[in-house]
């Protein structure tokens, strides 16, 4: 089973790489991937020196061209296909059919992994994306059950990627709205979901702060009461006269307690979330997931879920919580 | 300028469902959306009784189209879907990829709903090869975007599909595999008791200053507000837009379809009877927000 890490700039990657990751996903720096955020992601000087230093150390690097253009920016995606493709990238990951098709076209030995924007969650619709665009792999959304996966893997025409560890999206992937109801920006279109230049943290007297996004009310915090990054699905908001996280608590996806499942099920590969996370946490994380996969691999019979590896995931997660998400069914 | 009655998002008892229908038979409207788009649990009505109603409406002189899931996780999920192909009378309407594939496979023609992501005229037309007739554009659509992509489609020489515009209604905006209406009553989505029959226009969610923001329907997020494209009318035409869709709410529906039914006969808009539609206007779609 392949660990694919995520890397937001040159020194995460190199972090991925020594922790052990068998490949690092980047995007370049505009809004031809899901991470466009200030400051992060690689230009072509930078990618280059990625690629070489993965590369010789045996590491393969993907790069995510994953949100959706409109007609006018089409040719902004489809050159950065080709520099993916000049550049010997190991794969792009793409979502949008347009993106897909052209790699397919210009570039058919360049490896096409099918993003987790894509949203498909059946093998109808992995049918689909296979016989028009020749993918190799795909990223499911988190929404399936791990009973779901499981099925999906014996169904699924390609080898399939699931999301291991990070930040939970709750919503299907490539489907979700919410931010651009509340600010214009899309995570399809623009790469981001709730961008900082909406947020406004506001002071109160009592101690207290106040989130808002684009004006509107996020949640309200007490004094010394943790808040998060005001991601619509994740504030609080009244629901018939009680306020609670309506939608999800602020917290990370943790499945590592179901990796000897996964890899029965044939999953071909373990994502990381946090492309937006330093150094510390790749370097943490990747290294954790790396040791509990070589056990595994090493003494399948002896694996067992040690509470370091927990400890050191836990340190990184949103909220220091974790939870299984949709892999679980109570979770639903 | 045709009117369609988009598929019900919300979850009704059985009578009531199928009296909404019986009396828009009566209704100035040309095509009705039938089917189950958001939660395969809910089964007032199963695909045979909706196949049922099909009939009844087509009897009346209605189009009636066949919508498919948004969100397919399960295998059984599959089979509503293959159930209306394999019915063979009606268009199916296909809101993911899963319903396309059926749809190739069994080498139909299909409506794109708007959950499907086709944000340019490439995508538009590769849709179009597998059989894709009428497009309805996702909410994030709006009248730029829209022009660009079509105009885009007719130079590198394609034939318009037919258009349909999402015109009065609250805006789907997201789906999970989470029933936020099962969180919100604190009962597990598996034990749900179907409760959101409850709320026949979804349960409203407000920010904790009491402002109205979305709307909780099952594992579907929608926009608090109605939105209304009417006073859009003049534009919609020149944009070739066919097809007005209005969603289904639990009150007052006949008066929307008469309002829209005025409106199309007449050269000069209707005046507002829902919000603007932010996202047409490349704002936030919520309206009243500002651009960045």
């Amino acid at each position: 089973m392949q660990l694919v890490c995520p890397a937001g700039n040159l020194p995460a990657l190199r972090a991925a790489v020594d922790a052990g990751a068998d490949a690092v996903y980047v995007g370049f720096r505009d809004q031809t991937n899901a991470r466009a955020f200030p400051g992060l992601n690689f230009d072509e000087a930078s990618l280059r020196d990625g690629i070489a230093y993965a590369h010789a150390h045996g590491c393969q690097v993907y790069l995510a061209l994953n949100t959706y253009p409109d007609s006018a920016s089409l040719p902004l995606w489809r050159d950065a296909v080709d520099r993916a493709a000049a550049m010997g990238c190991d794969a792009i990951i793409a979502a949008e059919m347009a993106v897909l098709d052209h790699a397919m076209r210009e570039h058919p030995n360049l490896p096409r992994h099918l993003s987790v924007q894509g949203s498909a969650t059946s093998a109808p619709a992995l049918r689909y994306m296979h016989e028009h665009f020749g993918i190799a792999r795909a990223v499911l959304p988190r929404v399936l059950s791990l009973q779901q996966v499981e099925r999906l893997c014996r169904t699924s025409p390609v080898p399939l990627e699931v999301f291991a560890f990070g930040s939970l999206c709750i919503m299907v992937e490539g489907r979700c709205q919410l931010s651009s109801y509340v600010t214009g920006a899309s995570p399809n279109r623009h790469g981001v979901c709730s961008p900082a230049r909406f947020v406004r943290w506001e002071e109160h007297a009592d101690g207290g702060r106040s989130v808002r996004l684009n004006g509107m009310l996020m949640d309200r915090y007490t004094r010394g009461e943790p808040a998060g990054y005001p991601t619509v699905c994740k504030g609080r908001f009244d629901v018939r006269g009680e306020v609670f996280h309506a939608l999800e608590e602020p917290t990370s996806l943790n499945t590592l307690e179901l990796l000897p499942r996964l890899a029965a099920a044939g999953v071909a590969a373990l994502k990381i979330e946090g492309r937006q996370r330093g150094v510390a946490y790749v370097s943490a994380v990747t290294r954790t997931w790396r040791q509990a996969i070589d056990a595994l691999r090493d003494q399948p019979e002896q694996w067992s879920l040690r509470p370091a590896w927990q400890q050191a995931l836990s340190a990184h997660a949103e909220g220091h919580q974790t939870t299984l998400g949709p892999y679980h069914r109570a979770w639903h | 300028m045709k009117l369609s009655l988009g598929p019900l998002q919300y979850f009704w008892p059985r009578e009531r469902t199928l009296a909404f229908y019986r009396e828009a038979a009566g209704w100035p409207v040309d095509i009705v959306y039938l089917g189950e788009t958001v939660c395969s649990k809910r089964r007032e009505l199963g695909t045979r009784d909706w196949i049922a109603l099909a009939e009844e409406l087509a009897a009346a002189g209605k189009e009636v189209v066949l919508s498919s899931l948004a969100l397919v996780e399960a295998e059984s999920e599959l089979n509503a879907t293959m159930r209306m192909l394999e019915h063979g009378r009606f268009l199916v309407e296909a809101n993911d990829l899963t319903a396309v594939q059926l749809c190739r496979e069994h080498g139909r023609p299909f409506v794109a709903g708007p959950s499907l992501n086709i944000y340019n005229h490439r995508a538009l037309a590769l849709l179009m090869e597998d059989g894709l007739r009428r497009w309805v554009p996702g909410v994030e659509q709006g009248m730029s975007l829209l022009d660009d992509l079509l105009m885009g489609h007719l130079c590198e020489g394609g034939q318009l599909p037919e258009l349909e515009v999402i015109g009065w209604g609250r805006l789907p905006l997201s789906w999970s595999a989470r029933c936020f209406t099962a969180r919100a009553l604190d009962v597990p989505k598996d034990a749900c008791g179907f409760r959101c029959i409850e709320f026949p226009d979804g349960l409203p969610l407000r920010t904790r200053e009491g402002e109205g923001f979305l709307r909780i329907n099952g594992i579907q997020i929608q926009g608090e507000e109605i939105i209304d494209m009417g006073p859009e009318l003049p534009l919609l035409r020149a944009l070739q837009v066919g097809i007005l869709r209005l969603y289904p709410q639990a009150e007052g529906m006949r008066d929307v379809v008469e309002h829209f039914d005025l409106a199309r006969g007449s050269a000069t808009p209707p005046p507002r009877i829902g919000a603007i539609n932010g996202y047409w206007h490349g704002m936030p779609g919520k309206p009243g927000l500002p651009a960045s």
